[in-house]
Order: C-alpha cells, then sequence, then structure tokens
C-alpha cells in the first residue's frame, strides 16, 4: 500500500530559489546525500536523514548556474555548467569553484546526465550528445545540431537499458511535440512525432518516464489535467523514418487543467504516480499518489505554501520546493500481506505452481479461424489472460500488423492497433480489422467498436461481438439497436456470418405437430385455478393466422444472425437493463417475437436446443425475454400490436409451468426408484454369496 | 482363479472404544492413543503408522492424562486416582501408584522430562520425581478451589499453567505458590453460563499462555501481567484440547462440535519480523467431540468419541508429496479379533468383556458371480461368555476341531472345552490352570487341536498337551530376548512353531525336539501377520511396510519366489496400501496360493504366475470379456485382489471353495455411537 509519509524541511537557510523553483536536485555517489541547485549561483549537497548540508559551492557573483550539478558516479565528483558553456568538475574538498577543473565548451549545454553505473552524458541545447569523457579530451570540439530552428528542448532523462545507455529528450515545436530516442552505443538516434489526438490545443506540462524491457513508457501530464502514456519502443524498427505514436488516456483530470501554479509528475514505480497540482482550480496545492493500474488515488498530502511545481524522486524521497524551503516527504509502497491478513502464509517455494506466462506463445496458436470462434470458451475469463490470432494470408498492411501482434506483448499490440487506427482508413481497413480482431479484447482498441457503430458496419459489429469477450454493456445495446433497426436492403448487400442460423422454413411439417403438442399438454393445465378465465378462453381459440404467425420467423435470415450474436455475447443485467429501456417499443416487439419464436422452436425437441452449428441456448433466449420485459414491460403493454405477443408469451409460460410441474411429480417416482436400488444393495447382517476371482 | 462361495458376516457387533488422549514422542516418533475403556496402544509413525503395541483396558481405569517422559517411558494417570507407567518392552503395567488427591484431570511431564505433575480433582497440584525404576512424591503446589482439567510447563521449567474451572493459574515451580489467577470469562455469545471449564492450556517460551475452555474460546494470555491478550471464539460448542508444535509456531485445538483448527504464528505483512495467531484452516474429520490432539512436526492427530483417530498432514511441512502426505483414518486394531474353527464352521468374536460365538449358515443353492445365494440355514449365535472381572480381554482363540475356547485377561487365563450335542452344547471350563498361565498375549491351537500354544506375558512361548478334556503342560521355550511375543504361527503338520515379537526377529521353533529352530533375519518394520503354509512347511511373513516374504523353514532361508518378489518388487499401488494385513491363511488344496487380507482388500496371490509390474494393472475388478485366451493370459498376474468386503475384519477359508469374511460397516458403528452435538443445518 503506497503511503506518504511525515514530511520534513531539509535546512531552515532560505535557498535562492527564482520564479522558476530550483534548477534541480540530483543524487550522489553515496545514498542519503543529494545535491541541490538553486537558480542562482549555489549548489548544496545535503544529507537527507541529517537533515542539514554537507557542503556548500557558489560560482563567482555576476555568474550564473545554468544546469543543475550531478555526480560523476564513476569518478566521485561533481559537474556544473554556468553561463551555458563553462563546465566545472569538483569534488567534496574543493572549497572554491573557481578554483577546480574548468573547460569552455563551444555550444551551450541543456543539461548533465548521469546515472549510476556509466559515465555521464551532455545534452546539447542543439540536441547533440556528448560522453564526458569524450568532450573533455577535446572540449572545443565542433557540436552539431540535431534539432530544427525553434525546436526547443523541453525534458530529458537518460535509462540504462541492459546495460546500454539510451537517452530520451522530447522537443516542441509551435506545439508540436517530438520524442528523440538516442541509443547512446549505437549513436542511433530515432525521431518520433507525439500527436496529441482530437485535443489539438492542449500543452503538456509535464513529462515522466519509466522503462521496461521493449518500451520507454512516456507519462505526461496535460493542460486538461489528464495523465497520457506513450509507449516508446527502445529499439526502433525502422530508424530513418519518422514515425509518430499514439498517447492513451492513462488518468482522468487529476489536477485542475487551469490551476495557476505549476503541476508536475513524476512515476514512482510500476504502478504508481506522484502528481504536484491542485485537484481543483481554487484548492490548495496538493501531492497526491495515484495507482495507475487500478486508477485510485492511494494517498495525499496538501501543500499549503505552495510549490514551484517540480517534483524529483530519488530513492524513497520526493523532493519539492515548499513555500521558500526544501521539503522531503518519504515515500513508502510496503507489499501489504493478503497471506497475513487472511492468515494464509504463502509457501515460498511451491514446486507444484508455476507462474502462468503473461505473454503468449505465438509459435502455438490455441485457436484458430472458425475453430476458435466455435469453441465454446468463457469469454469473460480470458479478459486480459490471453490473446490468440490466427495467421492468415493476407494482404501486406495486415499482414505487417498481424506479424506484429504476433510477436509482441500485450501492450506493444495496444500500441500497434492504436496507431493503425488513428491513421488513415485504408481500402482494406475491413479486411485488416476482420483478420486482427480475431482475438483481441475490446478493451485494447475501444475505438474500433465505436467507428463500426458510427458507419453502422453489421458485419464488423457482429465480428465483434463473436470475438470480444468484453464489450461494455452500453456497446452491446448500441449493437442490437442498429440491428433492429437496420434496413432490409441494406441488410441484404452485407455479408453476415450466418452460422448461428438454422434455416427454419425446411421443417415446417413439424412445427404442425409442435402445435398439437402444446394443445394436448394444455389439457394436462387445469383451469380452474387460473384467474385469468376470459382471456384464457380467448386463448384457447386459436386463430389461424397465429399459428401461421408463430411457425414463420418474423425477421430475415440475416438479422437473425446479427441478433444471435447479442443473444451469445456476455453482460451484466445491472449494466444492461437502463440501456434497453432506450430501445423503441417496436424494435422491441419485434426481438420479442423472435425470441418467443426461438423459444417455440426450442421447445420442440426434448433436449430443448435449436438445430444450427452455433445456436442461441435455452438459457440465453429466456434470460433475454426477461430482460426485455423487465426493461420495458410498461411499454410493451400500452402497444396494441405487442398485445397478442404478450398473451402468446404469457399462455405458455403457464403451460410450460403446468408440465414442469407435473414432470416433478414423475421426478419424485423416479426418486422412490432410486431408494429401491440403493436399498437393494444394502444387505442384511448375514448372507451367502458367489465371488469369482479372475 | 476360481469361484468361492462367501459367507459374509456383518454380524460383529463390535464397537471400538472412543479416543480419549494421545501423546505424541518425537524421539521415536510413535504415538500413544489411551482409549474410554483404559487401552493404551501405541503407534510406530514411522512403521507406516503399525499399532504395535497395546495394554489392555481396565473397567475401572479411566485414563484421562497421558505422557511420555525422560525419554521414552509412558506414563498415564486417571479418575481411579492412580498414575502408571507402562513397560513398553513386556508389555505390561509397571506399576501404579495413588497420587492421594482424588481423581487425576491432568498430568504434564516437565521439559527436562524428569518431573511429573499431575492436577487432581481436590485441587491440588502435586509433583513428582521420576527416579530410574519409579516415581516419587515431591511436593504439593498451592491447593486451589477446584479441579485442575490441564497442566502445561513453561519450556524454561520454571513455571506452570494450570487450568481450573473459571480461572487459570500460573504457578512458581520453585516456591510452588500461585503467581497469577487469571478469571476465564463465562459469559457465552452474550449468555452467562454456569461454568467456563478450561480444558486445555499451554505455556509458551515467550509466556503466552493458550486456554481453550467450555465457552467455546482459545485466548492468548500474558502471563507476566496475568492479563488477556486475545480471544477467538471458535465454536458453539466447548474446545476440549489444544496441543502445540515444538517450534511454537503452529498450535491445533479439537472442539465438541468434531472440528480441528490449526493456528498458525504469521508474519503481520511479508518481510516483517512482527507475527501474530492466526487461525488458518478447519478441518472436520470427525463426527463427534475430538477429545485430544497431538502436534507431530508434519502432522495433526486427533482423537475422540468417534473413534477415529485422524492423522492430517501439514502439506507446507511434506517434503516431498508421496503418499505418507495423505490423510489417515485409523479406526480398526491392528490385530485379529476373530478367530475361526473351519471344521464346525464356528466364530469366535473377542469383544473387551464378552466373547461370541456363532455357527455359520449354509445354502444348497449355486449361483454366478454376485449372486447372493438363499439360505436353508441362518446363522446361529451359540454362546455369549462373559468375563468375570473388571479386565479386558487380551487374547481368544477357538480351536480348529471346535472344542476349545481359551482366552486370556492381564490376570487370567481361561480354557473351556465344548461339547455339542446336536443342537446343544455345553461349556466347561478346565480348572486348575497352572500359576505360569496367569496372562497371555497371544493363544493359538494346532490345527489337530491336540496342543495349545501360549505366549505369555514374560516372555515364555508355553506347550500344552490337550487331550479329552485334560490338560497338560509339555515345554516352556525361555524367552529369546526381554520383547514379549504377540503373534503366533504353528505349522499344519504341528512340527514348528513361529513365534514374533514387535520388532526382534522371528523365532522358529522345532515342537518335537522342543528346541529353538531358527531366527528370521530381523527386518526393520514390525511384524503384521505370519502364517506357515501347509506340506512346504514355508513361513509366510507381512511387515507394516506392505513387504511379504516367504521364509522356508526346513532350509533355513528364504524361498526363490521371496528373492524374485524382492528382487522385482511389489506393485507401487500394494506398497500404498494404508492398513496392514492382518491375517494369511492358504488353500489347503492349491499349496501356491497364499490368501491374505486388511482392512480393504482381500488377495489371493498365485505363486506360479508371473508379477505385477508398475506398468501393469494391479486391480481389475472386472471377468475378462470377449478377450482371447491369449490376451487374458497375458495380463495375468500373481495377485488377484477383491475389494467387494469392506471394511474387511477376517477372512478365511473355511474349505477348498468357501470362504468367510467378517465385515464391520462403519455406519452401523456410527449408528451405536452417541448422538454428535446436532448442528442447525440449512433446510433441516
Amino acid at each position: 500500500m503506497a503511503a506518504l509519509e511525515e514530511e520534513f524541511t531539509l535546512s531552515s537557510v532560505v535557498l535562492s530559489a527564482g520564479p522558476e523553483g530550483l534548477l534541480g536536485v540530483e543524487q550522489s555517489d553515496k545514498t542519503d546525500q543529494f545535491l541541490v541547485t538553486d537558480s542562482g549561483r549555489t549548489v548544496i549537497l545535503y544529507k537527507v536523514s541529517d537533515q542539514k548540508p554537507l557542503g556548500s559551492w557558489s560560482v563567482k557573483q555576476g555568474q550564473i548556474i545554468t544546469c543543475p550539478a550531478v555526480c560523476n558516479f564513476q569518478t566521485g565528483e561533481y559537474v556544473v555548467v554556468h553561463d551555458n558553456k563553462v563546465l566545472r568538475i569538483w569534488n567534496n574538498e574543493d572549497v572554491n569553484l573557481d578554483k577546480v577543473f574548468k573547460a569552455t565548451l563551444s555550444a551551450e549545454v541543456y543539461r548533465i546526465l548521469s546515472v549510476q553505473g556509466t559515465e555521464p552524458l551532455v545534452l546539447f541545447k542543439e540536441g547533440a550528445v556528448r560522453g564526458l569523457e569524450a568532450l573533455l579530451a577535446d572540449p572545443q570540439q565542433k557540436i552539431e545540431t540535431v534539432i530544427s530552428d525553434e525546436e526547443v528542448i523541453k525534458w530529458t532523462k537518460f535509462f540504462v537499458v541492459f546495460r546500454h545507455p539510451v537517452l530520451i529528450f522530447i522537443t516542441e515545436k509551435h506545439g508540436n511535440y517530438f520524442a528523440y530516442v538516442q541509443m547512446f552505443n549505437s549513436r542511433i538516434l530515432t525521431k518520433y512525432t507525439l500527436l496529441l489526438g482530437q485535443d489539438e490545443n492542449s500543452v503538456i506540462k509535464s513529462f515522466t518516464a519509466s522503462v521496461d524491457r521493449k518500451f520507454i513508457s512516456l507519462m505526461s501530464l496535460s493542460s486538461d489535467g489528464c495523465i497520457y502514456e506513450t509507449l516508446i519502443p527502445i529499439r526502433p524498427a525502422d530508424p530513418e523514418k519518422n514515425q509518430s505514436l499514439v498517447k492513451s488516456l492513462l488518468l482522468k483530470a487529476v489536477v485542475s487543467g487551469n490551476a495557476r501554479n505549476g503541476v508536475a509528475l513524476t512515476a514512482l514505480d510500476q504502478d504508481h504516480v506522484a502528481v504536484l497540482g491542485s485537484p481543483l482550480a481554487a484548492s490548495k496545492e496538493c501531492l497526491s499518489v495515484w495507482n495507475i493500474k487500478f486508477q485510485t488515488l492511494q494517498t495525499s498530502k496538501e501543500l499549503p505554501q505552495g510549490t514551484s511545481g517540480q517534483l524529483w524522486y530519488y530513492g524513497e524521497h520526493l523532493f519539492m520546493l515548499h513555500g521558500k524551503s526544501l521539503t522531503v516527504i518519504p515515500y513508502k509502497c510496503e507489499v501489504s500481506s493478503l497471506a497475513g491478513a487472511l492468515g494464509k502464509l504463502k509457501h515460498s517455494q511451491d514446486p507444484g505452481t508455476h507462474v502462468v506466462s503473461h505473454f503468449v506463445n505465438w509459435e502455438t496458436p490455441q485457436g484458430c479461424g472458425l475453430g476458435f470462434q466455435n469453441s465454446e470458451q468463457s469469454r469473460r475469463i480470458l479478459r486480459r489472460r490471453k490473446i490468440e490470432v490466427s495467421l492468415q494470408p493476407e494482404v501486406p498492411p495486415s499482414k505487417q500488423l498481424l506479424s506484429t501482434i504476433m510477436k509482441d506483448s500485450e501492450k506493444h499490440i495496444e500500441v500497434e492497433v492504436r496507431k493503425f487506427l488513428a491513421l488513415k482508413q485504408t481500402p482494406d481497413f475491413h479486411t485488416v480489422i476482420g483478420d486482427t480482431v480475431t482475438g483481441l479484447l475490446e478493451s485494447l482498441c475501444p475505438d474500433l467498436m465505436e467507428i463500426a457503430l458510427k458507419k453502422k458496419d453489421v458485419q464488423l459489429l457482429q465480428l465483434c461481438l463473436q470475438q470480444f469477450p468484453d464489450i461494455p454493456e452500453s456497446v452491446t445495446c448500441a449493437c442490437l439497436k442498429i440491428f433492429l433497426s437496420i434496413g432490409d436492403d441494406s441488410l441484404q448487400e452485407t455479408d453476415v456470418n450466418m452460422e448461428s442460423v438454422f434455416d427454419y422454413s425446411i421443417n415446417s411439417v413439424h412445427d404442425e405437430k409442435m402445435e398439437e403438442q402444446t394443445e394436448i399438454l394444455q389439457n394436462g393445465f387445469n383451469p380452474e385455478e387460473d384467474k385469468c378465465n376470459n382471456c384464457d378462453q380467448e386463448l384457447n381459440k386459436k386463430p389461424q393466422d397465429e399459428t401461421k404467425e408463430s411457425t414463420s420467423c418474423p425477421v430475415v435470415q440475416k438479422r437473425a444472425a446479427l441478433l444471435n450474436a447479442i443473444l451469445h455475447s456476455a453482460y451484466s443485467e445491472t449494466f444492461l437493463l437502463p440501456h434497453l429501456k432506450d430501445i423503441p417499443a417496436q424494435h422491441i416487439t419485434l426481438f420479442l417475437k423472435y425470441l418467443y419464436f426461438l423459444y417455440l422452436k426450442c421447445s420442440e425437441n426434448a433436449t430443448m436446443t435449436l438445430p444450427g452449428i452455433h445456436p442461441p441456448t435455452l438459457n440465453q433466449i429466456m434470460d433475454w425475454i426477461c430482460l426485455l420485459l423487465d426493461a420495458n414491460f410498461t411499454v410493451v403493454v400500452m402497444m396494441p400490436e405487442a398485445k397478442r405477443l404478450l398473451i402468446n408469451l404469457y399462455k405458455l409460460v403457464k403451460s410450460q409451468i403446468s408440465v414442469y410441474s407435473e414432470l416433478n411429480k414423475i421426478e419424485v417416482s423416479f426418486r422412490e426408484l432410486q431408494k429401491l436400488n440403493q436399498e437393494k444393495n444394502n444387505r442384511g447382517l448375514y448372507s451367502i454369496e458367489v465371488l469369482e476371482l479372475f | 482363479m476360481g469361484e468361492f462361495k462367501v459367507h459374509r458376516v456383518r454380524f460383529f457387533n463390535y464397537v471400538p472404544s472412543g479416543i480419549r488422549c494421545v501423546a505424541y514422542n518425537n524421539q521415536s516418533n510413535r504415538l500413544a492413543v489411551s482409549r474410554t475403556d483404559g487401552t493404551v496402544e501405541i503407534y510406530n509413525l514411522s512403521a507406516n503408522y503399525f499399532q504395535e503395541k497395546f495394554f489392555p483396558g481396565h473397567e475401572s481405569r479411566a485414563t484421562e492424562a497421558l505422557c511420555w517422559a525422560e525419554g521414552q517411558r509412558l506414563f498415564s494417570a486417571g479418575l481411579n486416582g492412580e498414575i502408571m507407567e507402562y513397560d513398553l518392552q513386556a508389555l505390561n503395567i509397571k506399576y501404579a501408584m495413588d497420587a492421594f488427591g482424588g481423581p487425576i484431570w491432568s498430568m504434564a511431564a516437565s521439559p527436562s522430562g524428569s518431573q511429573l505433575l499431575v492436577g487432581c480433582e481436590d485441587g491440588s497440584v502435586k509433583l513428582f520425581q521420576i527416579t530410574p525404576d519409579k516415581i516419587q512424591f515431591e511436593r504439593n503446589f498451592d491447593r486451589q478451589k477446584s479441579r485442575i482439567l490441564s497442566l502445561s510447563w513453561h519450556p524454561s521449567g520454571t513455571h506452570i499453567a494450570a487450568g481450573s474451572i473459571d480461572y487459570i493459574s500460573v504457578f512458581d515451580v520453585k516456591s510452588g505458590s500461585a503467581v497469577h489467577k487469571m478469571i476465564v470469562d463465562r459469559q457465552y455469545m452474550g449468555v452467562s453460563k454456569r461454568k467456563c471449564i478450561v480444558w486445555g492450556v499451554a505455556f509458551l517460551s515467550d509466556g503466552t499462555i493458550i486456554s481453550v475452555d467450555s465457552a467455546g474460546k482459545v485466548q492468548f494470555w500474558d502471563s507476566a501481567t496475568g492479563t488477556l491478550v486475545k480471544s477467538h471464539l471458535i465454536a458453539n460448542a466447548d474446545v476440549q484440547s489444544i496441543a502445540v508444535a515444538d517450534q511454537e509456531d503452529s498450535f491445533v485445538v479439537g472442539t465438541a462440535e468434531g472440528t480441528v483448527f490449526h493456528f498458525q504464528l504469521v508474519p503481520v505483512t511479508s518481510n516483517s519480523s512482527e507475527k501474530q495467531w492466526v487461525r488458518t484452516k478447519p478441518f472436520q474429520h470427525h463426527t463427534h467431540d475430538v477429545r485430544t490432539v497431538a502436534h507431530s512436526p508434519t502432522a495433526l492427530i486427533s482423537g475422540g468419541t468417534d473413534t477415529h483417530l485422524v492423522f492430517r498432514p501439514l502439506m507446507e511441512k511434506v517434503e516431498v508429496k508421496n503418499y505418507d502426505a495423505a490423510l489417515r483414518k485409523i479406526t480398526f486394531p491392528h490385530r485379529c479379533l476373530i478367530s475361526c474353527s473351519k471344521k464346525r464352521q464356528l466364530l469366535l468374536f473377542q469383544f473387551a468383556h464378552h466373547l461370541e460365538l456363532w455357527r455359520l449358515g449354509s445354502t444348497v443353492a449355486t449361483g454366478k458371480n454376485g449372486d447372493t445365494l438363499p439360505l436353508s440355514k441362518n446363522a446361529d449365535h451359540l454362546l455369549h461368555l462373559k468375563t468375570k472381572g473388571p479386565e479386558n480381554i487380551i487374547c481368544s482363540c477357538i480351536s480348529p476341531c471346535g472344542s476349545w475356547i481359551a482366552y486370556s485377561t492381564v490376570s487370567r487365563f481361561f480354557l473351556y472345552r465344548l461339547n455339542y450335542e446336536h443342537d446343544n452344547i455345553s461349556l466347561k471350563r478346565v480348572s486348575k490352570m497352572p500359576a505360569f498361565l496367569r496372562s497371555a498375549l497371544q493363544i493359538l491351537f494346532s490345527e489337530d487341536s491336540t496342543k495349545l500354544f501360549v505366549a505369555s506375558n514374560q516372555g515364555a512361548l508355553h506347550i500344552v498337551q490337550l487331550s479329552g478334556g485334560s490338560f497338560k503342560h509339555l515345554h516352556a521355550f525361555q524367552p529369546q530376548s526381554v520383547e514379549a511375543m504377540c503373534l503366533l504361527a504353528v505349522s499344519p503338520d504341528g512340527n514348528w512353531l513361529a513365534a514374533s515379537g514387535t520388532s526382534a526377529g522371528v523365532h522358529v521353533y522345532n515342537v518335537k525336539q522342543l528346541k529353538l529352530h531358527c531366527t528370521v533375519p530381523a527386518y526393520n518394520f514390525p511384524v503384521t501377520a505370519m502364517a506357515i503354509a501347509p506340506n512346504t512347511n514355508n513361513l509366510v511373513i507381512a511387515h507394516s511396510d506392505q513387504q511379504v516374504f516367504e521364509y522356508s523353514i526346513p532350509d533355513k532361508q528364504y524361498t526363490d519366489w521371496s528373492r524374485t518378489v524382492q528382487k522385482q518388487g511389489f506393485h507401487h499401488l500394494w506398497l500404498q496400501r494404508d492398513t496392514p494385513i492382518t491375517h494369511i491363511s492358504f488353500h489347503p488344496k492349491r499349496p501356491m496360493h497364499i490368501l491374505l487380507h486388511d482392512a480393504y482388500m482381500f488377495c489371493i496371490i498365485d505363486k506360479s504366475l508371473p508379477l505385477p509390474n508398475d506398468k501393469t494393472l494391479l486391480y481389475n475388478p472386472f471377468p475378462p470379456t470377449n478377450e482371447s485366451d491369449v490376451i487374458r493370459r497375458r495380463t495375468a498376474h500373481a495377485f488377484k485382489i477383491s475389494k467387494i468386503y469392506k471394511p474387511l475384519l477376517f477372512m478365511d477359508l473355511l474349505d477348498e471353495r468357501t470362504l468367510v469374511a467378517v465385515e464391520r460397516p462403519l455406519d452401523d458403528i456410527i449408528a451405536q455411537l452417541p448422538p454428535p452435538i446436532k448442528k442447525k443445518k440449512f433446510g433441516t
């Protein structure tokens, strides 16, 4: 559970923080000691546990530090740049910064970046990068220009990934943002354009990044107060090409967008981010810790004296300027032991269990094409667990996407699909989506069904309903609306999968028999118990046309196939019901008619199943009848054209109940039979039996 | 293999006594169990949980407490006010000593094992010093108001906790005075009960006292301050027993509802050193009161009124997930309570205080496999022989001819002569038993019923000549070791007598020459059953690890078949059976066949057929159908197993084509137990 502990200020000494706040807080080679560079002339080394400074160094009057001091972890020396071009290197013993090593460079330095285990890098304002050692060997060497005019570096971060230094920096030009990823060893520089999406006029206020295996996860806090995530591959597929990156919403409205003060964001660990800013426009500033996995606010702390909108996080300490003093808030995220709470101590090494891999082995696709579609897997369970895909020889663009999907992790797929959807729609869009969608999750590409709904693309919607195990109920209902309202003629043109529909007109002869049967069943029912005598009488006079009505399918086959897809989809009643109320009454009636028809078909055989490859089950039909009636009963009851249908349904239900009560009686008799059987096995105290051994 | 008529007998109305105490000995990995009738049994957990020893019960000796002290010395105390020590070699009671405090309710050995503490009815706690061959009263602790129902030593031996009615006292051992008195809440779910009985206490090394009481609570007390630290309400009925693991990281309690709860000391959060007691696992293996529990390093052991002894292995403590990790429920004794007269088709049933003699019925009908034949004559209850005195019967036997019945209690040996005249039988006791035949551990008649073999509890084997109602002592083989003999086997020709103790090897005596013939090499596991085959005089021995050996007495060596079996090894399923073989017999006409059984199967081993390997199907209940003889011959193996009759207490061949099987269905036992605490179940 993430928690912020009691804050403390590092020193009573007022730092000469300018309007921009501090220049930086950096780690030193000793844990617990940090270099703080103010925006004027001073660098102070603090020991956090003692809450006091260990050393302080200043540049001469008239000079100004332009780049925060860092520690060269390989030598233990400190490096700082003042007046943009003058580099100073010193160590703890030095007293006066004027007397220490000095090197004047040929270009202006943006920042010096240093992390444990590698030499510091110097990032110049023009985007060029040099190792410190190489730079010191020839300080006056020519520094090339990497970024274009008017492009300004906004933020940078330095990682070591598998012992390879990787540098990322973000630039801005006329409201457009670009990300540069520099593999320092291989000297590959890749440029990405950050697509801002619909909200074009938002400004990114703060960046933070974390790295895992293949991606740099770049999180940005926009002026709309939301946190977005952008995944940047570390090893680009095609370094030459200018590639674009799509961001996805991670957390909504964590801070007020139009706050006066600055906002800051920093990633704490895989699941937590710290956000500095005002939650509401008028409120005081807060430091909040959010869990991005569960989208929950874990803890927050009010900072009434205001901050500079800067936040640094090292080890277990969050640094910020609170009022005029540097404040440290320790952050702890202890693994809370569910085992402890529940009293079950997990055995550390249980040989019987193994970790289920999050990544799918694409070499052996579990399902393939139609075969997969038929498989009766519980779709809810599949959520975020497996991604299955079938590979079919396809046209190049889809093939490319498919191969990406097959090779990569869930996260990467998400990136690719987003990118694909963000691009302009290609002519073969449908085919590609059709192939891609097999085995994906709705939550991976929420825009897909939205587009399909907008375009009334029933074919794609059917495909999605069949393949996605996690469609929100609102979307399911929107699909249902389209399926019920779309015209027959426009249905004619579509190519809908018909496997769930059986041609019911074939066995119409059988239907006649069925009708007779229901009459016989009626005889088993005692009309005296009936409280609605005259309606029953009316019902008993079975008009000829009604028989016809119930035996012929009320919808065309293609529509039936679409409705079957709805019947098969997973849903939760609570979430579905409110949406069902929005469907027009005549469509409800139509759907009810169809369900009634299916129910009659079901009752035709003893197993209560429908013919066909993948028909709706009796339970699905019953559930949907109940749902529809629950949601729209008052509406349907008032409709004259629905009256007959409702009466028929009522009659059917009644007759079925009487049948089942009869069945109940039979069951009791059979139970007695079973008891008799048991008694036969239970012998007395003594018997002589024959036994043959083989 | 052949067709048999099976007399399927279910009228053996045997009900085991409820379990009162269990005591686990870590040193020898043995478990002592005492039952409500005073019987004490010793289970060797290393030898496949075999019940290797038992001490017969006594009506006036209700054992209330059982403990090991001084390493492997076993003590019990009971409501007759006596403390007893058991001689585990000679299988008798070494001495009984009155504590002079009225009925004894509790007993605990000091952590060093040199002192014994008993809690008495009169509220006294008495300390005894354990001397090498006896115990000696040392002193009394401060007398309490009411009876002391539970006792526990602090592991350092300086303090003890004593549970009484409504309170727990902490005593200083040196001064003998009560340091603290902690009052237990009588309230039970808001209702004040009359009394709160502290059924069990456990003193941990950190000073925590855990108590269990009749209000269904498990409570943790701080012995330094005498305050209640934590309370768990775990049952609607009494919590009757508690046992703590040696490491003090887990303990187990048993309730009157038949539930056993496991508590463990678990870190509050992972990686934190702060730990708390958490109720982790409930087990419901009993239907009645769990009167007693024990905690071995790897298992929870529980026993109670429903007579089952249950071993529940702790999966996290079990290294290898083999058959030892399975739950074990022991219900029936691992010895034979039934003997049979083949000639007269009689069965003699041994109960705690009486014997029953039954004559089997008959039929003239024939049938095919599985048929129940109509009876032309039903089974008859011929005789009900009650013992005199309060002692339980140790062993009994009926002679093959049916004319003699012998049984023994701890102090007396009885021999009866039976006369059959048409349907009447008359019984005549053979009087004037010689003094040395005071008590027997095992009795056996020779095949021709002319000789009686008695294994006395002094270790000697007596041979008695029987002729027409008279009685003559022929010889006594003097003991080979201090260990008592508890299994006997005689060859059908009457020449050889085999005797086995619990651990040393099997001794074979020549009855004609009256001398020791040979000793079968000792084996690691105790003998559970043995018999000598007709004609060949091969001695077949079954051990508790399910190994079966065949030893040729004339050749004084293992037979070739036995060597082959050992070389190839038994089928793994055979070795995984969890009840021991309790009886072995032979087919009179088929020398290659050995019939043996345990509680859940009987097996005829056909030595002429190949042995099964682990790949073959050991147990195949279905007859070969439509298969050619070739396949049948290829799949046939030596072990012909039937699991039709279970739980099987006795099985023997009456003649070539007739078997008798005595079953004791568990439902019939449960029906005779007192009703359990009624629990409300949904819908009832």
